[in-house]
């Protein structure tokens, strides 16, 4: 199939339509503004839905509204408008319903500033929303990543009746790449949704969507469902990619943005004699934890690199258990860290590991 | 034998769970009638705010989403567009609408959301155990307005519907109340042709119904009737603010 | 002038004689022994022959306790 060149944010938007997106609810932030502007024509060429609410915390409740009436529905934010849409986040996964929710970061906190960044690592994997949840959170590296990602990410949300993220950053969504839109996607069964709200005409019953369990067993006993869940989810959904492991002396752990200037980085090490792998998280929760067992027992140290000071550097170290010792490079408030700054990392870290 | 009144099919078996007195229970009776009598209840999705009507999700006898606190009118939104044939009703207190919700409920009516909101408004928070909320009266004394609600201090009862008047989105608007059986059938008119406007896809629809709160008045039902027309009605006067055409049968 | 009949789901009463209130013929009172298992007194009738099934008692009720019969030509 023949490539097309596309912006990040506009790639967004087409592949979510090519997901089976119904209906699209968002607010201008930038840097996202292109996929609610794409798919304010191409939604209504279409004669499917697209609303521009009055903020963020409108838009993420139409979202738990056509979810609830068993609609494929996103909507797409950047940080501080992540922020706001928390609360209907932790009520979406409550009350069990599937949607995408694309979330172009840029720098923070506060209102920060609109360049590139990753520092919402926490957000999306620990969530700024009360209670025990996940959301199921996919960084790709690459706008035909992100398509691929996006158009299964109705899938992955219907199958297991929870929200997906795609975090990319400003720069993923700003640039523009050659990409193939018709890539296939995996099959997955996807039971009806006899839950969904849509008139009792449409279902046996009396269908009911909601968080709310005031019976703290009842309660209890529904977190305990949503948590055996992820447990699938984790089985099934964790991703990523490891590059030049097998000869590394050092192993670098960086996702998205990151991790396009660290395989730049790793050539221009291998020129200086020092062999670096990368683990390239794609899932970022699910984390994956495995990916650590692919580590050579004899390399001098892990380095983590992110555009944040150190958010999924947790998540390594918990992974690395103590086993080797961690180092730590980051950029941040939307600086894209140069290539020979993260070569310069390697070399640093090598001092302090190596006595 | 010909039954004159029984429980209307529009509301499920559950009991109701509001205090003994509360008018919420007349106002859900209306809106389960309304619904049967103009065939709507398997086209109807309800949504249930946050606040005493919390429950109503399983009080009305059909299809219900619970919604977060002030976000019923979005939750009803992002439903209607996707769903434009089916009957969307939100069901909201003073608090979930007129405080936290009113930027939600005003866009929904700005941008004519084909829903019908029923809003009940009782002049405090009840669920939370008697709070002050934007409707309280001047002098109102509420657990937040112990020495009673002062103008320079908390402002003044909002006043939802001459707001609402004002956006072309909304194509039928009335405030009411049930303190009597008039009224009740007064009230019962303008729900009933809220749902018939949304039917005929003419827009937002929203009747606001006074209604008390004995428990959180501190004051017993039957006389709560009488406050409530003595001191809400005076401020929130009972009027029809805008129908967008006649009716035709 | 139309005779009723009405009837009470007792366990659904909440005891807040908003019926009593309401009724024009004045048939309705609390009784102050009788308790339904919520432990609301609930409310019984003097003399059903006076009932006009108006409908204004279960009109009033917030709890749809009360079904009333118009039994005029029963």
């Amino acid at each position: 199939m023949p490539k097309v060149l596309m912006k990040g944010n506009e790639a967004i938007g087409l592949a979510a339509v090519l997901g089976g997106c119904d209906a699209f609810y968002g607010y201008p932030i930038t840097p996202q503004n292109e996929i609610p502007e794409y798919l304010s024509k191409y939604m209504i060429e279409h004669n499917k839905v697209f609303v521009q609410a009055e903020s963020e915390v409108a838009a993420i409740n139409m979202v738990y509204g056509a979810a609830g009436a068993g609609k494929r529905v996103m909507t797409s934010s950047s940080s501080p408008g992540i922020a706001l849409k928390q609360e209907g986040i932790s009520y979406i996964t409550g009350a069990e319903l599937p949607c995408l929710i694309v979330s172009v970061m840029r720098g923070g906190p506060g209102l920060g500033g609109i360049q590139p960044s990753q520092a919402d690592y926490y957000q999306a994997t620990r969530g700024g929303g009360n209670g025990d949840y996940h959301v199921i959170v996919f960084a790709p590296e690459t706008i035909q990543e992100t398509i691929d990602i996006i158009k299964e990410s109705f899938d992955i949300a219907d199958y297991y009746r929870n929200p997906v993220m795609v975090l990319v950053d400003g720069l993923l969504g700003q640039m523009m790449e050659s990409v193939d839109l018709n890539k296939p996607i995996k099959k997955r069964f996807l039971p009806p949704k006899d839950w969904a709200t849509n008139g009792m005409k449409n279902h046996s019953g009396r269908n009911v969507v909601s968080s709310l369990n005031i019976d703290p067993q009842k309660l209890e006993n529904h977190n305990l469902k949503l948590q055996a869940k992820y447990q699938n989810v984790i089985k099934n959904e964790t991703r990523f990619e490891c590059i030049n492991m097998e000869k590394a002396e050092y192993v670098i752990v960086a996702y998205g943005t990151m991790s396009r200037i660290v395989r730049s980085a790793l050539e221009v090490l291998k020129e200086k004699g020092i062999n670096v792998g990368l683990i390239r998280p794609i899932s970022l929760w699910p984390f994956p934890k495995e990916a650590f067992k692919q580590i050579p027992s004899n390399i001098k140290g892990i380095l983590c690199t992110e555009m944040s000071l150190g958010q999924m550097l947790d998540d390594v170290l918990i992974a690395n258990n103590g086993k080797h010792p961690v180092g730590f490079f980051g950029r941040t408030g939307g600086m894209i860290p140069e290539v020979e700054e993260v070569v310069r990392a390697i070399e640093r870290f090598q001092e302090t590991v190596v006595k | 034998m010909a039954v004159k009144y029984q429980k209307s099919a529009g509301l499920t078996d559950n009991a109701l769970t509001y205090c003994p007195g509360c008018t919420h229970g007349i106002v859900h009776k209306l809106v389960g009638e309304c619904l049967v009598e103009l065939g709507l209840l398997p086209d109807t999705i309800g949504i249930a705010s946050v606040g005493c009507s919390v429950f109503s999700y399983d009080f009305f006898n059909c299809d219900m989403q619970q919604a977060p606190h002030g976000r019923a009118c979005a939750v009803a939104t992002g439903i209607k567009r996707v769903l434009p044939d089916n009957i969307i009703f939100t069901y909201q207190g003073d608090g979930d609408l007129a405080s936290i919700g009113i930027a939600e409920t005003i866009h929904a009516a700005n941008r004519g959301e084909n829903i019908t909101v029923i809003f009940v408004n009782n002049a405090i928070y009840g669920m939370t155990g008697g709070q002050m909320a934007p409707t309280s009266l001047i002098g109102q004394k509420t657990t937040t307005s112990p020495f009673g609600r002062v103008l320079q201090q908390h402002g003044s009862p909002i006043k939802v519907s001459e707001m609402f008047a004002t956006i072309d989105g909304v194509a039928y608007l009335e405030r009411v109340t049930v303190t009597t059986p008039k009224h009740i059938r007064n009230a019962k008119k303008a729900i009933k042709k809220a749902f018939q406007y949304q039917q005929e896809k003419r827009g937002f629809t929203m009747v606001e119904i006074l209604s008390t709160c004995p428990v959180n008045w501190g004051i017993k039902p039957v006389d709560s009737l009488k406050w409530l027309e003595e001191h809400m009605i005076p401020v929130f006067p009972l009027k029809l603010f805008k129908d967008t055409g006649e009716f035709h049968e | 002038m139309p005779k009723g009949r009405i009837t009470f789901e007792y366990e659904k009463c909440k005891g807040c004689l908003l019926c009593v209130a309401f009724c024009p013929v004045k048939i309705l009172y609390m009784d102050k022994v009788a308790m339904n298992k919520s432990g609301y007194n609930i409310i019984k009738v003097t003399d059903m022959d006076k009932c006009i099934a108006c409908a204004q008692c279960a009109t009033m009720c917030p709890d749809s306790v009360i079904t009333v019969e118009d039994i005029t030509n029963a």
